[in-house]
Formats: C-alpha cells, sequence, structure tokens
C-alpha cells in the first residue's frame, strides 16, 4: 500500500520535472529539474529492488553528468531563444515524424513474444539468494575479471594516447619546483653590502639588503633557467632607492 | 581459477605499467632504458610463454594452446625487432620518446590476447587494445602532417571496421545464444541448422576481420598509413599485429565457425584472389618504397588467405610458417629502408637507392636477398612460404587459388627485382649516411634466417604443424 503510493508520488514528479527539463526557457533551470528526475528515477529504482542500480544513477547521473551539464549550459554562450526560434515552422513535421515512430514502437511490441524458455537461456542467470551487489561483483570481478582488466588497459591507452598527442612542454612555462623555492637562503640571491656613512637613508652603518647582480645569480644557478628566480626579489631594495 | 594460463600477458602488462612509471618519474634519458625494459619485458614474455601451462581457463575466455603459444612467440619477435628499430629512427626524427615503447607493450598485449581468445568479448577486447594503441603510434609525429593523416585515417577506419565486427558479434549472439567459441562449435555441427541471421553475423565478423589483415577490398587504409606513418611504426604494423589479426582469422574461422566452412570458403578465396592480384599489380606503379611495401603486404596476407581459405590443418600450417617467414622479411627490409637517410633526413623514394651497391654493398646485398625472398625466388625462405601455402591449396582442390598465386608471384617479381636492378645498374647517388649498429644487427640476423632457412626448416615447419593440429583437435 505504501510502496504503491510511493511509487505514484516518485513516478509523478519524475515526470513532471522531465516535462520541465524541457519546456524550461532557462537552460539552467532545466539542468537542475534533470538532476530532480534523476533522483526520482534512483527512488524507482529502489523501490524495484535494483538498490545497486539506484545508487550508481545518482553517483554517476547525478554527480558526474549532471554536473558536466551545468558546466556546458554555463560555460558555453548558447543563444537557447535563437535555438528554438523556428520550433512553430518545424513541429508539424516533428509531430508527424514522432507519430510514425509511436506507431512503429506500438506495432513491434504489440507483435512481442517472449520464449518460453527464456528465463532460463540467460547468459548470467541471477542467483536470488544474493544481492544485487553481490551478483553484480561476482560477474564482474570473478567471472569475467579478465575481460574486466582487459577493459581497464584499454582505457590506459586511451589515457597514454591522449597525452601523447597532445600534451606539449612548453619552453616559456614557468614550472614552481617548491624543493627549490623552500631550500633557498637569503646568501644564494641577496648580499650584504656595507653602505659609505649617510649614503643611503642616514639610519647609520649597518648596511642594506639589494639585490645580486644578476651574474653573480647565474653563477649559483647555473642549471635552472627558471623557477624560483622570480620570488623574492625587491623585498629589501627600497632601501638604496634614494 | 587456473589463473597462471595468463602469466605471460599479466607480466608483460605488469612490466608495462612499471614502464610507465619509470618513463614518468625519471623526465631525462628514460627513452634508451625504457625501450630495453620493454625488449626485456618482450624476452620474459616469450620465455613464459614457452614454458608455460597449456589449457583453458576464466570461465571459457581465455585459451592457452600450442597455436596461440605459436602466433605469441612470433608476435613478440616482431615487436621486439620493431622496437630495436625505432630506437635510432626515432631519436633522429626528434620523436624519441619514451611512450613509444610503452604504446608498443601494451599493443602487444592486445595481440596475444587476441590470439588466446576463445570467446568473441575476448577477441573483440584484445582487438581494440592492439587498435588503439596502433592509431596513436601512426600519429605519433604529432608534428608532421602526414602522421597525423594517418593516424585519423586509420582510426575512423579502424573504428568502421570495429562496429562491422561489434555488430556481426552482436548478430551471432542473438541468434546462438552463447559468445562461446566452444559452444558455438558445438552448436553448430550441423550447417544446414544455421540461420541466416547467424551467417550474416559471421559475414559481418569476416569482414571485420579482413579489414585488420587488410584483405582486399578492405584494404583502402594500408598504403596511405604506411607511408605516412614513421617509418618505426610502419614496420611495427607490417609485422607483429598482422600476425595476431591473421591468427585470430585462423582461429575463428577454423574453430567456432569450421563446420559452416561451406559458408565462408568461397569468401576467403574471393578475398585471396583479389588481394593477390591487387598486391601484385598496384605495386608496380609505386615510386615510393614505403607504399611499395604496403602494396607487397597486402600480396602477402592473399597469399595467407589462400591456405586459409582450404580450412584443414595443412593450410593453417601453410599461413603459420607464411607468417613466420614472412615477419623476418618484413622486418629486415624496413631495417634496411630505416637505413636510407642522407644527410640527417630519412628517404624514401625507390630511386634514392640508385647506386647502392657501390656505396654500401653489405646493405645493397641485405635488402637484395629480402627482396628475392618476398619474390618467392626459390632456395629463398618466401619460396617456401609460398610452397606450403599452395600446395595445401591444391590437395585443398583449389586448383584456381594455386594458380592465380603462382601467376600474381610472377607479376609481383617484376617489381621486387626492379628493385635490385635500381641498386646494382644505376648510376650511383649519393651515399646514405652511416647506419647504426642496430640496424645492422636486425638486418643481418633476419636476412641469416631467410637466406638460410632452407638448410634446416624443421624447426618452424614442426612447431607451425604442432601449433596447427591443436586448432583441430
Amino acid at each position: 500500500m505504501i510502496t504503491t503510493i510511493l511509487f505514484y508520488l516518485f513516478a509523478t514528479v519524475l515526470v513532471a520535472s522531465a516535462a520541465t527539463v524541457v519546456t524550461a526557457r532557462n537552460p539552467v533551470h532545466s539542468v537542475l529539474f534533470l538532476i530532480l528526475a534523476f533522483f526520482n528515477a534512483a527512488a524507482l529504482f529502489l523501490i524495484a529492488g535494483a538498490e545497486f542500480l539506484a545508487m550508481t544513477l545518482v553517483i554517476v547521473y547525478v554527480g558526474a553528468v549532471a554536473v558536466l551539464f551545468l558546466f556546458v549550459v554555463m560555460m558555453l554562450d548558447v543563444d537557447f531563444i535563437q535555438l528554438r526560434s523556428g520550433f512553430q515552422r518545424y513541429m508539424p513535421v516533428g509531430a508527424l515524424v514522432g507519430a510514425v515512430l509511436f506507431m512503429e514502437l506500438l506495432t513491434v511490441i504489440g507483435g512481442w513474444k517472449l520464449a518460453p524458455q527464456a528465463g532460463q537461456l540467460r547468459f548470467a542467470p541471477i542467483d536470488t539468494k544474493i544481492s544485487n551487489t553481490e551478483a553484480l561483483g561476482r560477474l564482474l570481478y570473478t567471472d569475467y575479471v579478465f575481460l574486466f582488466q582487459s577493459a581497464g588497459l584499454v582505457l590506459l591507452v586511451a589515457m597514454i594516447g591522449a597525452i601523447v598527442l597532445t600534451l606539449r612542454d612548453r619552453k616559456t612555462s614557468r614550472h614552481q619546483n617548491i624543493r627549490q623555492q623552500t631550500e633557498r637562503k637569503v646568501a644564494d640571491t641577496l648580499q650584504m653590502v656595507s653602505m659609505s656613512l649617510n649614503a643611503g637613508t642616514g639610519e647609520g652603518d649597518s648596511g642594506f639588503y639589494r639585490p645580486k647582480p644578476a651574474d653573480l645569480i647565474s653563477e649559483d644557478h647555473g642549471h635552472d633557467d627558471h623557477g624560483h628566480d622570480d620570488h623574492g626579489h625587491g623585498g629589501h631594495d627600497h632601501g638604496h632607492g634614494h | 581459477m587456473n589463473w597462471t594460463i595468463a602469466l605471460p600477458e599479466i607480466v608483460l602488462a605488469v612490466i608495462g605499467l612499471a614502464i610507465l612509471v619509470f618513463g614518468v618519474l625519471r623526465k631525462q634519458d628514460n627513452v634508451l632504458l625504457c625501450t630495453m625494459l620493454t625488449v626485456g619485458g618482450f624476452l620474459a614474455a616469450g620465455l613464459l610463454v614457452l614454458n608455460g601451462t597449456r589449457g583453458g581457463g576464466f570461465n571459457g575466455q581465455f585459451l592457452a594452446d600450442s597455436f596461440a603459444a605459436f602466433n605469441k612467440v612470433l608476435i613478440l619477435a616482431g615487436a621486439s625487432l620493431a622496437v630495436i628499430l625505432s630506437l635510432d629512427f626515432n631519436d633522429k626524427q626528434g620523436i624519441g620518446r619514451f611512450e613509444f615503447p610503452v604504446l608498443v607493450l601494451f599493443a602487444t598485449v592486445g595481440m596475444m590476447i587476441m590470439v588466446s581468445a576463445s570467446n568473441l568479448m575476448t577477441l573483440y577486447l584484445g582487438l581494440e587494445l592492439q587498435s588503439l594503441a596502433l592509431y596513436v603510434l601512426a600519429a605519433f609525429a604529432r608534428d608532421d602532417l602526414r602522421s597525423s593523416e594517418a593516424g585519423l585515417k586509420y582510426f575512423v577506419l579502424g573504428g568502421l571496421a570495429s562496429g562491422l565486427l561489434l555488430y556481426g558479434i552482436s548478430l551471432v549472439y542473438g541468434f546462438s545464444g552463447t559468445m562461446d567459441f566452444a559452444k558455438l562449435a558445438s552448436l553448430l555441427t550441423d550447417p544446414l541448422t544455421a540461420s541466416p541471421g547467424l551467417i550474416f553475423g559471421v559475414v559481418f565478423v569476416l569482414v571485420g576481420l579482413a579489414f585488420k589483415v587488410s584483405a582486399v577490398p578492405f584494404h583502402m587504409w594500408t598504403p596511405d598509413v604506411y607511408e605516412g606513418a614513421p617509418t618505426s611504426v610502419t614496420v611495427f604494423l607490417a609485422t607483429a599485429p598482422k600476425v595476431a589479426a591473421m591468427a585470430l582469422f585462423t582461429r575463428v574461422m577454423c574453430g567456432p565457425f569450421g563446420h559452416l566452412v561451406g559458408a565462408w570458403h568461397a569468401l576467403i578465396v574471393i578475398l585471396s584472389i583479389a588481394s593477390m592480384l591487387l598486391g601484385a599489380f598496384t605495386a608496380i606503379g609505386q615510386s615510393n618504397i614505403k607504399r611499395l611495401m604496403a602494396y607487397s603486404s597486402i600480396g602477402h596476407m592473399g597469399f595467407a588467405l589462400a591456405g586459409l581459405s582450404v580450412g584443414t590443418a595443412d593450410g593453417v600450417r601453410g599461413v603459420l610458417v607464411y607468417m613466420a617467414i614472412y615477419v623476418a622479411m618484413t622486418a629486415g627490409t624496413f631495417a634496411c629502408i630505416i637505413a636510407m637517410r642522407r644527410q640527417g633526413r630519412a628517404v624514401e623514394q625507390i630511386s634514392d637507392l640508385a647506386g647502392l651497391a657501390t656505396n654500401d654493398p653489405w646493405l645493397a646485398m641485405l635488402l637484395a636477398g629480402f627482396m628475392f625472398s618476398l619474390a618467392g625466388i626459390p632456395l629463398m625462405a618466401g619460396f617456401f612460404a609460398k610452397l606450403y601455402v599452395l600446395l595445401a591449396a591444391i590437395e585443398g582442390g583449389s586448383w584456381t587459388l594455386a594458380v592465380v598465386g603462382v601467376l600474381s608471384s610472377v607479376v609481383g617479381a617484376f617489381y621486387y627485382i626492379r628493385i635490385i636492378k635500381v641498386m646494382y645498374f644505376d648510376p650511383a647517388a649519393g651515399a646514405f649516411d652511416r647506419r647504426a649498429p642496430s640496424l645492422s644487427l636486425v638486418a643481418g640476423v633476419t636476412g641469416l634466417f631467410t637466406v638460410l632457412f632452407f638448410l634446416h626448416p624443421a624447426p618452424v615447419v614442426d612447431a607451425a604443424n604442432v601449433a596447427a593440429q591443436a586448432l583441430f583437435r
């Protein structure tokens, strides 16, 4: 009884939000309603007893795909009003195609007959005593572990390929070498210079920090051509400005 | 579950992952080390294949029999030769990066899975692992327009072929209810009960595999990809993947669909005759030696398919011997092509070979040997390759195949011998740069195999015999 009520509740919200996805004027609203639709679909899966599918739907579709949609909608400057401009004109043709497709689907489904022994012919019959997650896990990680791992290798090769073909190590890019940055001492880049009395600001003969001349720095760090040199220059050099 | 039967593949894949991590962490001077580690991995995998346990496993998805072992050793040998040849070439072309041997290694893992497949799903995953790595390799010289074009062309056409293959697999599964080779074979013992939908599926699978071995009329990608891809990739494309695809073709046709021989025999004969003729006639007009080798490989695949079309153990033995000799001849020829380099630039026109006999007599002699062998001149290895295949065809009653094979090899001899004429009798052009020792090594070893094969053919032929018997047991 409660399941029936819940089913109709979730199903109504699902259909309503799905309709809103198509009709909403603001594309961001569409995506948000899509997420609502996904959640309700997941609830329906739960009612049907497919808890693994429900969780996957939430994690994969809500967590990744919908967020991706949201990014695309927000980042691409698509003029949706213009996209819809021909709606009135194309409506009759679209409706006709839709109607034909619907009729064809009806004929196919109307003539569909399952073989009586279809239940026993399944490639991977379900053991009723174990949960969905365990059944799927057994299939993927026990029965088909070899294929699963091979598929993993295929994906790895795709990743290596994408990196090999597109990643360019640009000579102008400024890498940050954290070890060099933290090991750097004051003496590496700055030198103490004693100034003659009252030559600078008149604060006595204690001396001032000023940047080392460029040739000294390049002698110290002849091997690293970029990186930490950009930091720390000019920390104290206001001292001899006047 | 007996997972040790897949030990060579597992070990090779793990070595590949280790090399990948090593190459990423060690940023400088990693190419030579990664290449050597890859060759070491191939060697280890080869030893594991030779000493490994035989049998099926993973719920019938994987089968390590003598047939698979023979082809795996051949694939590993071809891949090792290609990786050794790539070292010098990539370095001089400025495309030397450690990902190259890693991609070759994963492609090799894919090929080993292919030849061990005993389930249509395993077949497809192995094929995709191999193909995906090869697409990337073809475009490896990414700043070179021709290489990028080759990669894209190969990717699009290869994707189409994979689609056809998958469609065929889905039809076979839909009409038989199983993807397991052994179950398919036992279901299809009576060819008359096979439904037309299933035959349709078999034909689509056949088309997908014919694309991978580049048999006419599914050969269109071959010349462009061979010519555009860096030569170090071309030598790999021409050797190991051809072995894997032909082995897969043989296993699928003779295993699960073995009883349907009446349905596919005529198709293979047509593929074979068309490939032999096209390989012989179109190669005549080529001026680029890589393109010429592409047409030559199409012709050679036609000969190998002639052995397969018979559908007997003798025919399969012919195919295996053919592929073994083909790998040696092709790797050697490409070693000579890689040595064609003038003032630091790779040259690949046939006319560039003019006068090689005076400039570099050893290289000219080796290349002449390979050309004689590719043409099928008696006492060279290539002659015996053709002999075993055509004998099997005659014993199987396919006289047409044998006649077309002999005629097309006569036509083919013209363009192979033209290269020898250019090297020995044309006025000398400038000398080539000093060749790297790795090239001399590969060309020398394969050259010795090609020339001296007739003295002691027993090891290869006997191993091929055992492998072929395993398929028909």
